[in-house]
C-alpha cells in the first residue's frame, strides 16, 4: 500500500506541475524555442486520469480497512456457477471464449481474469472445461489461469493441459473451428469473454442453436446487440470489467469498483452541469465562461 | 520471483504506455515496449505452431472425433508453411533476376499468392457472409413483440429500416414539410442521433471508466487473476 500512495503521490505531483501550465499559458513557449514535451490538448486528460487514480486507490485503502461495499446482482455472472452446474449434470464440456485479442489488449485481461474463476468452479464442480484461442500468447496465460484456479481448488491433478490449445490468428478460420467445435461436441455452457468483431453472432447463434447457456461479456459496443440477441446473459461493457470483483469478493476489487462508481457520478456531475451552463448560455447569452469551463472539462 | 519479475516488468510497460499518451520524450520508449511484445508475440507463435501440430495428431493417432479435419487442418498448415518458406512460384526481382528466390512471398502469381487468392479469400467470404443467415434468425427472435421493451425495439427496427431504404423515403413523402420530422428518413436519423447516441454514450463511459480502473489494477499488481494468483 505504501508503493501505492507513492505511486500516487508521485503522479498527482508530476501532473500538477506539467499539467496547469501546460494548459494556463500555452502561448507562453513556442515550438521554435523549446522542444515541447508535453502532449498538447491533453492536459484535461491527464488531470481526470489523476482523479480516477486517486478515486480507485483510495476506495482500495477503504475497503481494506474493513469497510464492506454492496454490489447490485449482475444476473450474467450469478448464472456463472449455473452454467457450470448444468454442464456438469449434463456430462458435457463448458466452452470459453477469451475473445480474438493479443495479451496487449485489455478486454482479452479481462476475460482471462473471468477465466480464472470460470475456472475455479469448473475445478470444483469436476466439470471440463474447453478453451480454443487465437493467439498464442493468451493459451500461455489462459493455461496458467486455470492451472492455479485447479491448485487453488485442491485438484491440480484435475487439470488438462490440452483443455487450452491454439487454433489459429486468422479471424474466421477460428470462428469456424469453434463453430464446428460446437456442433460436435455440443457443450452445455458457452461463455465468450473478450474483444469480438464479425465472429460473435456467428459464435453465438451457433451456441444458440445447440441449446447451450450462454454468457457474453465485452466493451465492443458495435458486437453488445449481437450478444443481447444470441445470448441469454450480457456483461455490457463496464459490467464485464466488474466481473472479476463480482466474483471474487475480494476487498480490493471491491474497492477499486467503488471507485469507478465514484468517477462515474464525478462524470455525471460534470455532464449535468456542462448541460445546464451550455443551455443558459444559449438561452441567455450570459454564462459564456462557465460552458467553456465544462467544455474544456470534457475535453472540447 | 518470476512472477515478481513480471510484475515489474508489467508495472513498468505500463507507466511508460500511460506516460507517453502525455509526455512526448516518453514515446520513443512505449515504442519500444510495443516493439518487445511483438518480439515475444513472434516467439510465442513457435509455441503456438508447436501446440497445434501436437493437438492435432494426438486427435488423428486417437480416432477422435472429427480426426479428418485434423488431418486437413495440418496438411493445410505444413502445405501453406512450405509453399511460403520455399517461395514456390515467386517471380525473381527484377534487381537480381538470376536469383530465383528472391521475389517476394505473396507475389502475384507466386503459389502463396494463389492459395491466398483462391482459396484463403472464398473461405474467409463464405464465413463472412453466413452473417446475413445468423442476422436474420437473430432479429427474429429479438424482434418477437413479448413484452414492452421487445415492442419498442421492434418499432424502433421497423422505422430505422424503412427509414434507410427508398421505401421509406416514398411511403411518407407526401407528409409537409411543417411536419417532416414525421417522415421516416427523419425519425430514422432521430432515433439513430438521440435516442442510440445517448445510450451508447452511456456505455463508452462505463466501459473507458472500467477499461482505466483495470488497467490501473494490472498495472500495479492489484489484480493478478490474469496470471493465475488471484486466490
Amino acid at each position: 500500500m505504501k508503493l501505492q500512495r507513492l505511486i500516487l503521490l508521485c503522479i498527482v505531483g508530476l501532473t500538477m506541475t506539467i499539467a496547469f501550465p501546460c494548459a494556463a499559458a500555452p502561448e507562453q513557449t513556442t515550438t521554435a524555442e523549446i522542444t515541447p514535451w508535453f502532449v498538447p490538448g491533453r492536459a484535461v486528460l491527464l488531470v481526470w486520469l489523476v482523479l480516477l487514480s486517486a478515486v480507485v486507490l483510495g476506495s482500495i485503502a477503504v475497503a481494506r480497512k474493513g469497510v464492506v461495499f454492496k454490489v447490485r446482482r449482475i444476473a450474467g455472472l450469478a448464472a456463472v456457477d449455473e452454467a457450470v452446474g448444468r454442464a456438469t449434470e449434463m456430462g458435457r464440456p463448458i466452452l470459453f471464449v477469451p475473445g480474438i485479442q493479443d495479451m496487449d489488449n485489455v478486454q482479452t485481461i479481462a476475460g482471462l481474469t473471468v477465466l480464472s474463476r470460470v475456472g475455479r468452479t469448473v475445478a470444483d464442480y469436476d466439470a471440463s472445461i474447453e478453451v480454443p484461442v487465437s493467439r498464442s500468447l493468451v493459451m500461455a496465460a489462459a493455461r496458467e489461469a486455470i492451472a492455479s484456479s485447479y491448485l487453488a481448488a485442491g485438484r491440480a491433478d484435475g487439470f488438462n493441459p490440452n483443455s487450452v490449445y491454439y487454433v489459429t490468428d486468422e479471424q474466421f478460420g477460428y470462428t469456424a473451428y469453434v463453430s464446428g467445435l460446437m456442433v460436435r461436441k455440443k457443450p452445455a455452457a458457452c461463455f465468450y469473454m473478450g474483444q469480438f468483431f464479425a465472429e460473435s453472432l456467428i459464435l453465438s447463434e451457433t451456441g444458440n442453436s445447440i441449446g447451450a447457456i450462454q454468457i457474453a461479456g465485452t466493451a465492443e459496443t458495435s458486437q453488445l446487440p449481437f450478444f443481447v440477441a444470441a445470448c441469454d446473459y450480457t456483461l455490457i461493457g463496464e459490467e464485464f470489467f466488474a466481473a472479476s470483483a463480482y466474483l471474487s469478493g475480494e476487498p480490493d476489487q471491491m474497492g477499486s469498483l467503488r471507485g469507478q462508481d465514484i468517477a462515474k457520478a464525478m462524470v455525471g456531475i460534470v455532464l449535468v452541469l456542462g448541460v445546464l451552463a451550455l443551455t443558459l448560455t444559449a438561452m441567455t447569452g450570459q454564462f459564456s465562461g462557465i460552458g467553456s469551463f465544462f467544455q474544456s472539462l470534457a475535453g472540447g | 520471483m518470476n512472477r515478481q519479475i513480471a510484475l515489474l516488468v508489467t508495472l513498468v510497460s505500463g507507466v511508460l504506455m500511460v506516460l507517453s499518451g502525455f509526455l512526448i520524450p516518453t514515446q520513443s520508449w512505449a515504442e519500444d515496449v510495443a516493439e518487445w511484445f511483438n518480439v515475444l508475440a513472434s516467439i510465442a507463435f513457435v509455441l503456438g505452431a508447436a501446440n497445434l501440430a501436437k493437438i492435432h495428431l494426438s486427435k488423428i493417432s486417437s480416432r477422435d472425433e472429427g480426426w479428418g479435419f485434423s488431418a486437413v487442418t495440418l496438411i493445410a498448415f505444413v502445405a501453406t508453411l512450405a509453399i511460403g518458406f520455399l517461395k514456390i512460384g515467386v517471380a525473381p526481382l527484377e534487381t537480381a533476376p538470376l536469383v530465383s528466390m528472391s521475389g517476394e512471398k505473396d507475389g502475384e502469381g507466386s503459389a502463396f499468392w494463389w492459395l491466398y487468392t483462391f482459396v484463403m479469400s472464398p473461405i474467409t467470404a463464405t464465413m463472412f457472409s453466413l452473417l446475413a443467415f445468423y442476422v436474420a434468425s437473430a432479429a427474429f427472435r429479438a424482434f418477437r413483440a413479448k413484452n414492452v421493451e421487445a415492442t419498442l425495439l421492434l418499432v424502433a427496427a421497423f422505422i430505422v429500416l424503412l427509414g434507410r431504404t427508398f421505401a421509406g423515403v416514398v411511403l411518407t413523402g407526401w407528409i409537409p414539410d411543417s411536419l417532416s420530422f414525421l417522415r421516416l428518413e427523419n425519425l430514422s436519423t432521430i432515433i439513430f442521433e438521440v435516442f442510440a447516441s445517448a445510450g451508447n454514450r452511456a456505455i463508452i463511459i462505463g466501459i473507458a471508466l472500467g477499461v482505466a480502473a483495470t488497467s490501473l489494477k494490472i498495472i500495479l499488481g492489484i489484480d493478478r487473476s490474469y496470471m493465475g494468483s488471484g486466490d
